[in-house]
């Protein structure tokens, strides 16, 4: 949820994994809260956590990957070292965000969901991020931007860059 | 005599705009200049195009400036921003400032005033007189004054709350819930994100009051993960209520026992559907539910639920301060009180508006949004997010009232109205919405899984030139499918954007390359 670098991440540890899952097993419904802390820690939620989880939750395995497989935040691989999630939504569509959204594919050279060559930017799509009287807007690892034209972006995608190199 | 007190936002969509950079250059210029200041982060005021918007207390009162870049600091301090004097980008008192003075601020009247998460100031502004008024009341009494006052879901449906509330309070059970839906997913809605980040005390106050009206001792709150700064301070908000003993063991240390917890979405809309949400608590796929049951009957964890919106629960505290006739006197036909209208996209004063029920599209477009920000003419609104109609200028005389909007084949939803200038072309709307619901369907029903495909397939053929009669029939039998035959409002609603795009602008569906039958 709140969007960090890859070097906060830690490597998959299943010592980890069992532990986050005991301090929210009194909870209700735990599985979410899980899964976002897990995602949190690890950067992605590891196939290896299915059957801890599964186990752990006395769920089948099924049940737990189906959860994991349905909520599209939940990752399956490491992501870059920076998000950036251009909104795609009716109000930002009225401010050019599909003319933003073609320019940051191709700027990027990676389609939405994907992440670029060097590891820095996984690009991704949003549907709305309420920020819809500043459109078009776009977040940039979990900071939300606001009346971002295809030269904002660039500057926006500079300084992510910068920072991953320093 | 002590510091000044200067407002910066810490609102998200303030801080998109460089908010915190104009917080930190006051903190900086002021001390390079031998001032001191108090810096507190209001919420917003809901001018998004004045922000980022600075306020400083006076002995007249709050003055405004905006919007003010952190490059423009130095010369405002230079001024006499400190003691309220005018220059270049000086608003006046505030409160004298027109958007704001034409507003009736019920559900919102602290968002922008106050810190957010300031004990202090919540209840210097009428905070806990609300939950303070429940706890000496009958839940059967509780839930008679939300009735009364005539509030109806501010989520979309514009459900009677009280009559939920109602259900659940008869429901025997040892175990009830309150849900709130925080998935606020609609593009062109910002208004639950504005109160969450503005205003958090008034949800925690709002879910307090519900649990004692219905016997409900736990809440859950499903906030959408595209949310962090809402996250945060909700958490924060929710921390300091247990702190200070509002909630917990014993509301106020006198009531019974109210927890409450912070769910996060993960980017799934379905999840704004009640069902779905519910299934998602409970840590399922968010497939929509079958109703009956109702969530009010058999809800979380088949529990007798409260499912309501952020505003709607929001919305109790003031209503049980001021009563219900001050909230029902306001408004129009059988749309009661106060709505918080967000005027979105391509509009040159975006941002809310909170107003009585019965202001027309056209005065909230028009007058109030000032047209649009590309200056070209508005050709297109779409009121009600995703699922709501497109409408032309000349439905601007429809009054913002549930039931006529629906008289029209449209909705008034959570009231965000997204506005579009010459450039759109809503073959690509039509297009999009059924693109969108292809995408966010649960995949439970038929009509709205595959419904949603063809539509985009059909709706490319008929641009295309293909057997357009043909095709437009087969894109009406499909509509009138989806919204006779779907389980819930994501098929249901989809055609709606969809049909008003044909009826009111169908020069747009004109084939451009026709082919020839």
């Amino acid at each position: 949820m709140v969007s960090r670098t890859t070097s906060s991440y830690i490597g998959w540890s299943k010592e980890r994994t069992v532990e986050i899952v005991e301090r929210h097993a009194g909870e209700r419904g735990p599985l979410m809260p899980i899964l976002h802390e897990l995602q949190d820690v690890f950067g992605f939620v590891d196939p290896r956590a299915v059957d801890v989880l599964a186990e752990a939750l006395n769920f089948s395995k099924a049940d737990v990957h189906g959860v994991v497989s349905f909520y599209k935040d939940f990752r399956s691989e490491l992501p870059g070292a920076s998000v950036i999630r251009v909104c795609r939504g009716e109000a930002c569509q009225s401010m050019g965000a599909e003319r933003l959204a073609a320019h940051a594919r191709e700027q990027l050279a990676v389609d939405f969901g994907e992440t670029t060559g060097d590891g820095a930017i996984t690009l991704e799509q949003v549907f709305c991020l309420g920020n819809c009287a500043l459109s078009p807007a776009v977040m940039v690892d979990g900071r939300l931007k606001g009346r971002i034209d295809e030269g904002l972006f660039d500057d926006l995608v500079a300084r992510v860059r910068s920072q991953a190199v320093k | 005599m002590s510091a000044p007190v200067v407002f910066v936002p810490l609102d998200s969509a303030a801080r998109s705009v460089g908010a915190d950079e104009v917080a930190e250059a006051i903190v900086g210029e002021a001390a390079a200049r031998g001032h001191e200041v108090q810096l507190v982060r209001n919420g917003s005021r809901g001018m998004f195009w004045l922000e980022p918007l600075v306020e400083v207390a006076t002995r007249a009162g709050r003055v405004a400036y905006g919007p003010v870049g952190a490059g423009d600091v130095g010369e405002l301090l230079d001024a006499g921003m400190l003691d309220g004097d005018p220059n270049r980008l000086w608003l006046g008192a505030t409160e004298e400032i027109a958007h704001l003075k034409r507003q009736t601020r019920f559900t919102f009247a602290r968002v922008g005033v106050i810190d957010p998460v300031s004990v202090a100031d919540y209840e210097a502004n009428g905070g806990l007189a609300g939950l303070r008024r429940a706890l000496e009341m009958s839940p059967q009494e509780i839930v008679t004054e939300v009735t009364k006052s005539g509030l109806r879901g501010r989520g979309g449906a514009g459900f009677p709350t009280g009559i939920k509330w109602q259900t659940v309070l008869d429901a025997p059970s040892d175990l009830k819930f309150i849900a709130c839906n925080a998935d606020e997913g609609d593009s062109g809605t910002f208004a639950d994100r504005m109160l969450m980040e503005g205003d958090p005390f008034s949800l925690v106050e709002g879910m307090a009051i519900a649990g004692l009206a219905v016997g409900a001792s736990e809440g859950y709150i499903y906030v959408r993960s595209e949310y962090p700064d809402a996250i945060a301070t909700m958490a924060a908000a929710i921390d300091i209520a247990y702190l200070n003993g509002w909630i917990g063991p014993s509301v106020l240390g006198t009531g019974p026992a109210f927890d409450l917890h912070l769910r996060v979405g993960a980017g799934a809309y379905i999840c704004g559907e009640e069902t779905a949400m519910l299934e998602s608590l409970e840590g399922r796929r968010g497939m929509i539910r079958a109703k009956p049951p109702l969530p009010a009957v058999a809800g979380l964890f088949g529990r007798p639920t409260v499912v309501n919106n952020v505003l709607s629960l929001a919305t109790v505290p003031p209503i049980l301060v001021q009563g219900a006739e001050a909230f029902s006197q306001l408004g129009v036909g059988r749309s009661r009180g106060t709505q918080v209208f967000q005027l979105a996209g391509n509009i040159s004063h975006g941002g809310i508006l909170e107003t009585a029920f019965g202001i027309t599209l056209g005065e909230l477009v028009e007058q109030i949004g000032g047209g649009t920000a590309t200056g070209l003419p508005v050709r297109a609104v779409q009121v009600g997010g995703p699922l709501g109609a497109y409408l032309p200028t000349s439905r601007f005389d429809l009054p913002m009232d549930y039931e006529a909007f629906a008289a029209v084949g449209a909705m008034v939803g959570h009231g965000g109205v997204v506005v579009f200038d010459g450039t759109v072309d809503l073959s690509r709307q039509a297009r999009f919405a059924m693109e969108f619901c292809a995408e966010e369907s649960c995949g439970k029903c038929t009509p709205c899984r595959l419904g949603s495909v063809r539509g985009v397939e059909v709706i490319d053929r008929i641009i295309a030139g293909v057997e357009r009669e043909a095709n437009l029939e087969l894109l009406e039998d499909l509509c009138e499918t989806m919204v006779d035959a779907s389980l819930c409002a994501m098929g249901g609603l989809t055609p709606f954007p969809v049909r008003s795009a044909l009826q009111y602008f169908p020069e747009d569906f004109e084939a451009t390359n026709a082919v020839p039958k």
